[in-house]
Order: C-alpha cells, then structure tokens, then sequence
C-alpha cells in the first residue's frame, strides 16, 4: 500500500481548483457529495462527443458502442462491492431509489398486517420514508433500534426487536450525520436467522472502504455514483439474484419487457426488468470510470489517509473551547465526518461564516431528524472529508472556527 | 466577485436580539398561531397573536433557529405590538424590499431595529433565514382577513 498524497490527487479535480470568497476553496462536504476527477469528465464527455446512442436498442455503430460501455461499466460497479454477477446490480437514479425499489417491488409482495420491519433511528431519511410507506400500504409496523449517547446502535436490544414478524431489516452501512460506522455483518446473520431480509443502505458505506456484499452476507445494498467521485443521477441496488428474479417490475415501460400482448405481458430478465425506459447511460458510464479511478488511487490508501484526517480533526477540532463533537469515540467505528456544536452559535451561523473564509461545511439535519432529536439539537456542523483533502485544511477549518468563536464568543 | 463582509451581517444588535429574544414565550391568550419552519434548515417558530378589531394587541414567538431568524422575528415582535392589520402588512412588504437589496427600504426608520438586518440581504442563502417571521405574519393576517371575508 502506497502513501497517498492529497496535494497530486487534488491536481485531477479540476472543482478543487478555485478561491471561494478571495480564498483557496477548502471543500468538506464531501458525505453530502464527492468531487469529480478529470478520468470522470472525461468518459461523460467521450460518451455524449463520440458515441451517444440509445442502448440495447440498435444495430448500429454508435448503439453497439454505448451499449458495451453502459454493461461494463455494470460489471465494474458489480465488482467493486464483490457482487457474484453483474446481471445482479440494477441501475437506479441513487441510493434513494434503491431502496424505494426493493421496499415497493419487493415489500408490497412479501410484507402484509402484522409484519414488522425494522430500522434504526440513526437512518438517513431515505432510508426511513421508503418503509414508512410499505407500513402505511400494508399495514406492517415499522420499529426501531435506538442509540446510544456515542451514537451507536443499541444492539443488546436486538433480540427484543427481531422476531419472526420481523419481515426486513434495513440499515444505514455508516451515518452520514455521525460517521457511525455500524456492524453489519452480525446484524445481518442475526436477522437471517428470524428469516428476514436484510437491506443496507451503503451511500455512505461503498465510498471509504472496499465492501464485500458477499462477506457482509446482506441481501440488498444500495449505494450512489455521485459520493463517490462518480455523476450525480446514477445509482445501484444490488440484490440476491433469485431475489431480484422472483419481484415484481418496480416500473413498467421500454427496456424492461420481452413481450407485449394486449393484456399480458412477459419481462426482461434480470436486472433489465427493472431498468425501465432509456437509463442514465452517461452516468452509468462515469459511474464505472469513478470506481476504476479510486481502484487505481488504492481503497486501502484512502482509508488510511481519511483515518490519519480523521484522526487529526478530531484532535485539533475537539481541542477548541465550546466544541462538542457527536459520533463514537473509536477511529474504528468512525467514518472521515466530523460532526459538532460549537457553544451558542448556530450551525448555520457557523457555516456562513466558514464560508466567508472559503471553507465549505454543511450545517443542519442531514436528513436525520432522528438523530438530531435523539441528541435533543436542532441541527449540527459537520465536516467530511475525502482522499483529496489534507491537514492543512483541517488548520483552515481550525482556524475559521476561531473565527465563529470570534463573533459568537 | 467582491466577497461580502461578515461584519455586515452579524451586527451586535442582531446577536444581542439572539441571546436576548424579546417576547419569547406562549402567548396564553393567543387567537392565531402560526407554525413556519425551513424545512432545508431546521429554522422553526410558532408566532402566536392576539388579534383584536383589526389589530395586533400581543405578539409572541417560541422557536429555533440560526441567530438570523430568531433575531429578525424577535425584532419583529417589538414592532408590530399594537399595529393595525395594513401598518403590519407595510412592515411585511418594507422589509421583504429591504432584503431583496432596496437601499431606500433600508433606511425607513419604520423598519426600527430590523435594518441591522440590512446585510443579509448581500448574503442569498440567508434571506429566507430573516424572512421566517414575516412570512408567519402574513400567514396570519391572511387567514384573520379570510375569516372576515367569509
């Protein structure tokens, strides 16, 4: 494993390259969404210049070009969460539909009265709303797995959660409000053993580290292109395939049918039944470019540097009178986001302030209510980072904080 | 682009009005309450009213939310005590003009505290923070007004 350098890394986001405010930018919303390198420009641009067609459709040149480039572009996608086969990753817009698939295609078939599903209250809200209309179709009940003052699932309460009504169990892979980074391996082989599937959400998870659905022994993860230096619109849920082969289509229309009578029609096979109408092909092709340009940069190396930045953010962050830091204690449960209060000044003020420096941080909710009235806040600061950020823009951020201290202080 | 000044935005009497809200509390003799919230950034106050001919007898808010909205409904409150429905409406439609950038607007002395509010306006993201409690307002007088109409 090789040493990464932010410094020749940030070179190839072009993005990264800009004052904000009359200032170098220092960009660290990176779990809200990641830059994008040159190596992704680059492949949206040779589609849509040279070889934009429509795919599975044509004869022709163009169509034939497209159309390979969309299905390796699956398989590169597949591979990087060691999916058995390509055939199993389905292309969706982002995590969010995802899940929305697998809790309609597969729910409205499989979930009725009496059933329970199970999340936690650490979810994101896409992966919240997606079951809490599956429960309000079919009259299941949606309960929860509470947290922690760390914000860590309380999993001594698990055997009192999960029973044989529990139908599924879905779960974030890492907090995008807390960088929580949750054991799913055990949940999930607890939750097989009551029989109940089990979907992660993993818009958080795919980005930082290599994910192996097959070790992690789930049954769906979704994830998303654009954290992870891929296109924004372009997404993947991956499911078991005799899961995938046994739903109902999520959405009719072009693409996803083999015959159509006037009554009855027969489907596509896997993953095609559910890619209705013409795909985000562009996306799916930068989508495949991002995953070879992080699998040339190394996981391995990423996940250390983000560890080191992480490490040090924490430190230098924590160390600022009036800050409080939500998360676990331990690196190891802790993903590259650092979320934090800091006295009386509010995220938002902290925030505009940040961003008069240049310093991009988001402020509020983080589509995480739950969490948010958990730890009884309104909303937090927080700052994430990726492979292309560096100490010394944990110093920016450092010192813009002083300067929150400055007006609110 | 010339970056703009934070010092215009947090002014000492808007983080004073922050610490210090006026008329935080619930109104127990309130006839309308309206809830408005930025849903985007978790700002979120009840204002609450009693309302009597056509006029604001009370106003007072609870809530929470960046310094900019809790200072900006809590200057609001002050002055709009007392009002006649059209004179809180004109303060409603002066301000919204202040922080769309109009100049003039920023120096009505009707406007009273609120003009320390004027920087925000050089801040977009920001508008809709200072524009929380008005918008309640309008909300209420539109629905005082629509009950008598009906």
């Amino acid at each position: 494993m090789t040493a990464l350098d932010p410094i020749k890394i940030r070179t190839e986001f072009p993005t990264l390259d800009q004052t904000v405010n009359g200032k170098p930018l220092v960009y660290l919303d990176n779990a809200a969404t990641s830059q994008k390198p040159e190596a992704v420009l680059g492949a949206l641009e040779q589609y849509y210049r040279r070889d934009n067609a429509n795919v599975h459709r044509g004869i022709h040149e163009l169509s034939r070009r497209a159309t390979i480039a969309y299905e390796d572009a699956r398989a590169k996608v597949a591979q990087w969460i060691n999916a058995p086969e390509a055939d199993e990753l389905v292309w969706t817009r982002g995590t969010t539909e995802a899940i929305n698939l697998i809790a309609t295609a597969w729910g409205l078939d499989n979930v009725g009265e009496g059933d329970e599903i199970l999340i936690s209250t650490m979810e994101h809200h896409s992966n919240i709303i997606p079951w809490q209309l599956l429960t309000r179709r079919t009259g299941a009940t949606l309960r929860y797995i509470e947290i922690d003052e760390q914000g860590r699932l309380i999993l001594d309460d698990l055997p009192s959660v999960l029973s044989a009504r529990t139908k599924v169990v879905a779960l974030g892979h890492v907090s995008n409000a807390l960088g929580t980074v949750n054991p799913i391996k055990d949940i999930a082989a607890a939750a097989h053993e009551v029989g109940a599937l089990v979907v992660i959400d993993g818009a958080q998870g795919a980005v930082h580290k290599k994910v192996d659905v097959q070790d992690l022994g789930v049954d769906c993860y979704a994830f998303s292109g654009h954290k992870m230096c891929g296109p924004t619109g372009i997404g993947a849920l991956w499911a078991r395939k005799d899961l995938l082969e046994s739903m109902s289509p999520y959405q009719g229309g072009g693409e996803m049918i083999h015959f159509v009578n006037r009554d009855e029609s027969t489907w596509a096979k896997v993953p095609h039944k559910f890619e209705a109408g013409t795909p985000n092909i562009a996306g799916a092709i930068g989508f495949g470019a991002a995953v070879d340009f992080l699998a040339g940069v190394g996981m391995e190396s990423i996940a250390a540097h983000e560890r080191d930045l992480l490490a040090y953010a924490i430190e230098q962050v924590g160390s600022i009178e009036g800050v409080r830091i939500y998360g676990p204690e331990s690196l190891d449960e802790h993903s590259a986001v650092v979320s934090f209060t800091l006295g009386d000044a509010h995220p938002h003020d902290i925030s505009t302030i940040l961003d008069a420096e240049g310093i991009a941080v988001r402020a509020g909710h983080h589509c995480a209510q739950l969490v948010m009235k958990h730890f009884g806040i309104a909303a937090t600061a927080r700052a994430s980072f990726y492979l292309y950020n560096s100490k010394d823009e944990v110093d920016r951020l450092v010192e813009g904080l002083y300067r929150v201290r400055g007006v609110f202080g | 682009m010339e970056a703009p000044q934070l010092s215009s935005l947090y002014q000492q009497l808007i983080l004073e009005h922050y610490r210090n809200p006026r008329n935080k509390s619930e109104l127990e003799e309130k006839t309308v309450e309206i809830h408005m919230a930025n849903p985007v950034c978790g700002d979120e106050i009840r204002l609450q009213l009693r309302i009597e001919d056509d006029h604001i007898v009370e106003a007072k808010f609870v809530g929470q939310g960046c310094s900019i909205s809790q200072a900006a409904v809590s200057m609001m409150t002050t002055l709009i005590q007392g009002r006649a429905f059209d004179e809180a409406d004109d303060l409603a439609k002066r301000f919204t003009e202040m922080m769309h950038g109009d100049e003039e607007a920023a120096r009505d002395k009707a406007l009273g505290d609120l003009r320390a509010l004027q920087g925000v306006s050089k801040f977009p993201v920001r508008i809709k923070c200072a524009l929380l409690g008005f918008d309640a307002l309008q909300e209420a007088l539109k629905s005082e007004i629509g009950e008598k109409t009906q």
